[in-house]
């Protein structure tokens, strides 16, 4: 047995690391949060080359046929660098629409770009919820992700049933604490799906385990600047790395943190060969990853003092990163409440 | 142990309710916002006039001149926080500088600076961390070097709160570079319209600038500004900071807080369920009442303390680390019990509060840092608490 990523996986990520280091700079980052398009569409382009879209995309439709593993590792990198991308959405849809090849050539070739309105799934309120009657789709959806630029969304239905429907006008941006990632209100009056496909409790897993790898990388990118920040500063005539105190907030971050990135391999790992037990497991790292940053985003916030809490840093780009990822796609109670549910856990 | 107050006190207790609410309809509302604000100064006149804020003040300083009464203060205080009313102002001139010069400003700095403070009109900015100087207070490098009757001041200061709005400074600077780190200090207010002042802003995680950056260049100031003698201001500055540790570890404030989260979660629903019949946000909000509750009776034993003139030992030393840490957890249940719509931020028809729960989680982290971190606290629970030993180098330095 070997419980390790692959030559080719460590390649691609670190590929992807390098690419994100220029396009994703935290100077390229504060542009895009103060909505720079020039600064945003190079980050695109950079990204598009590298060719993220046809990434999961099966290799009969055009695609490169990787698998969740190396998702996870790709929007790991993203979490790290806090880059705004159509990647997650992206790779949802290519494992959701399997059985409509048309549509996963477009993704493959860059065409189709997905959106995705599906908060309803796990939190109705406000009047919100998308109905389907006599084949047509009418409601609204809070907090979709992706629908600038989308030509396609994938919308959830009351039911939790998915559907794909071609671009919608009507839609209102909600501003939240992450100004790096656009979220819309969007309303459907009569929308006529063009593809409905069945995905069961794998869709809902596969969105918490890359939501998951998004804040592991983001986590991480915490931790390694507390780390670097605790070996520069000084108080007291000796760097703040040199106290226990602040020695110990940088391991303990470490130490929630590592077994996340172990049980988000297993995970992926597990759903890419079918193992029964993936989407358990993928609902647990989105609990686990989603606490343990939690207390990273604040630890690493205190060991940086005064600093932590300005832009000067821009440490609160992943404070936000993280803050928002665990409210998305449902909360830690709620993943671990479909955890229990899919062991039959439940009355 | 006895619990019940003296009739007097309850007594005490139906006047304060029944000011409060006959003048309710006064109080500033979300609106009022900003320094200086009309509405709030004419509110806080109102409070003091009644004995509901500055009540321990001299009339002579603008005060309401009541008997120091530990338990009526606390009365007053609870009185705010259970009918929600927007209380007397906070801020550092009104919290740490007034104190400071009850204790030991001159007749002419009483007279001076106390009124306007207490009434709004004047506002103060703290002038002590500086780049190379947070935690490691003692190690500022901003001088004053003596000019006749004037010090020349040079140097920067940073974390700055309200030095955009404020009328005055108080600030430390070194007077004696050849002293030892505690014992060259001094602890001076000077007006922040002194020529070669110049403020920058400090954008924070919330958004907003609440703090800043000063840069002194050939400040002049008058000697007349220095409070007690020059050379013992780490002394004075020491005896402002537990006025500003208690005043940020409120448990009054708290509760307050606490009650807003328990209305948030009674008026949101859900998936068709009202956020507080969810056994599992229900469970983590009985979990912080428990802690509120008991943080607000570690209140009654300090106040139990003071009443006897005795230290307040650990539970006093602790109240900054809990109260700054329970008040960061209440706003991480409300955009826990929010989700996915407790993520949004300054406009727009979902947001919940204005916004105030996601700034309250992002303030709220800073002020477990402002003030002496958290570890600090750690740090002198432990060696003034617990009398354990400092750490060896540290001991040294
Ligand atoms: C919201 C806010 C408002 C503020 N307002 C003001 C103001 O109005 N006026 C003003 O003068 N200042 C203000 N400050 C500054 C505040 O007092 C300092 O930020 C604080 O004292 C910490 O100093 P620092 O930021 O330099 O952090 P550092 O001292 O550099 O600390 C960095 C890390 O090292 C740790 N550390 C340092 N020394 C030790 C030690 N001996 N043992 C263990 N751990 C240690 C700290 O706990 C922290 O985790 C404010 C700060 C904030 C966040």
């Amino acid at each position: 047995m070997e419980f390790a990523l692959s030559e080719d996986q460590r390649l691609l990520q670190d590929s992807l690391k390098g690419v994100l280091a220029g396009a994703a700079s935290l100077d390229q980052i504060r542009k895009i949060a103060v909505g720079d398009a020039e600064a945003s569409s190079a980050l695109e382009t950079a990204l598009a080359d590298f060719g993220l879209a046809s990434l999961l995309v099966p290799e009969d439709a055009g695609g490169l046929g990787l698998g969740l593993l190396d998702a996870c590792l790709v929007q790991e990198a993203l979490g790290y660098h806090i880059a705004p991308s159509g990647f997650l959405v992206g790779a949802l849809a290519a494992t959701a629409l399997g059985s409509y090849p048309d549509l996963l050539n477009l993704i493959a070739a860059g065409e189709a770009r997905f959106g995705l309105a599906a908060t309803e799934m796990t939190s109705r309120r406000d009047g919100a919820g998308v109905s389907l009657a006599k084949g047509k789709l009418s409601g609204k959806s809070l907090l979709a992700m992706n629908v600038e630029g989308a030509t396609h969304l994938l919308v959830a239905d009351n039911d939790a049933h998915l559907h794909v429907v071609e671009a919608i006008k009507d839609v209102v941006q909600m501003r939240t604490i992450d100004k790096t990632r656009a979220f819309h209100e969007v309303k459907f009056a009569g929308s006529k799906p063009v593809a409905s496909p069945e995905t069961g409790d794998r869709f809902l897993a596969v969105a918490r385990l890359l939501i998951a790898a998004d804040t592991l990388g983001a986590a991480q990118a915490m931790i390694d600047r507390a780390v670097a920040y605790a070996a520069e500063r000084q108080q007291f005539g000796r760097v703040i790395g040199s106290f226990q105190a602040v020695k110990h907030m940088c391991a303990e971050m470490a130490a929630k943190l590592e077994p996340g990135r172990a049980l988000i391999w297993h995970a992926a790992h597990a759903l890419d060969i079918g193992d029964p037990e993936g989407p358990v497991m993928a609902n647990l790292a989105k609990s686990y990853v989603a606490e343990a940053g939690t207390f990273i985003a604040r630890t690493s916030t205190e060991v940086h003092g005064g600093m932590g809490f300005t832009d000067l840093v821009g440490l609160h780009y992943w404070y936000k990163r993280i803050g928002v990822n665990r409210q998305l796609f449902g909360s830690p109670e709620q993943a671990r409440e479909t955890a229990a549910e899919l062991q039959g856990l439940l009355a | 142990m006895k619990l019940d107050l003296d009739p007097e006190y309850e007594a005490f207790r139906a006047e304060v309710s029944d000011t409060l609410a006959k003048n309710r309809h006064l109080a500033p509302t979300s609106e009022d916002k900003g320094y200086k604000n009309a509405r709030r100064i004419a509110w806080q006149k109102l409070l003091i006039e009644h004995g509901l804020a500055a009540r321990t003040i001299p009339k002579a300083y603008g005060g309401y001149g009541g008997e120091p009464d530990i338990l009526k203060a606390r009365i007053i205080a609870e009185e705010f926080a259970r009918t929600r009313t927007p209380g007397p102002m906070a801020g550092q001139g009104i919290s740490m500088l007034v104190p400071t010069l009850l204790e030991l400003g001159t007749e002419a700095q009483k007279q001076a600076y106390i009124r306007p403070t207490i009434e709004g009109e004047m506002i103060w900015c703290q002038g002590y961390s500086e780049p190379g100087a947070g935690s490691d207070l003692a190690a500022l490098r901003t001088s004053a070097v003596e000019d006749g009757d004037h010090y020349v001041i040079n140097g920067s200061k940073i974390w700055t709160s309200t030095a955009k709005q404020a009328d005055m400074i108080f600030c430390l600077v070194r007077t004696d570079p050849a002293a030892k780190k505690h014992e060259g200090i001094t602890y001076i207010t000077f007006p922040m319209s002194t020529p070669g002042i110049e403020v920058r802003p400090l954008v924070d995680m919330t958004g907003s600038a609440n703090f800043n950056e000063v840069f002194f260049t050939n400040v002049r100031v008058p000697k007349s500004g220095v409070i007690a003698k020059p050379n013992v201001g780490w002394q004075v500055a020491n005896a402002t900071l537990t006025h500003e540790r208690g005043m940020l570890g409120d448990p009054n404030a708290t509760k307050a807080r606490f009650l807003e989260l328990v209305t948030l979660m009674k008026d949101e629903s859900v998936n068709g369920q009202r956020l507080i019949d969810n056994p599992l946000l229900r469970d983590r909000l009985m979990k912080l009442q428990s802690e509120v509750y008991a943080m607000q009776a570690n209140g009654l034993r300090i106040t139990t303390s003071r009443l006897k003139g005795e230290p307040a030992g650990l539970a006093g030393l602790i109240v900054k680390l809990n109260g700054c840490d329970l008040n960061h957890e209440i706003a991480r249940l409300a955009i826990d019990a929010l989700g996915e719509l407790g993520i949004l931020y300054e406009d727009g028809e979902h947001l919940r509060a204005d916004g105030s729960w996601q700034w309250r989680y992002m303030y709220d982290l800073g002020l477990i840092i402002g003030g002496g971190t958290a570890q600090i606290q750690k740090n002198i629970i432990a060696e003034r608490g617990l009398d354990m030993p400092r750490e060896p180098k540290l001991a040294k330095a």
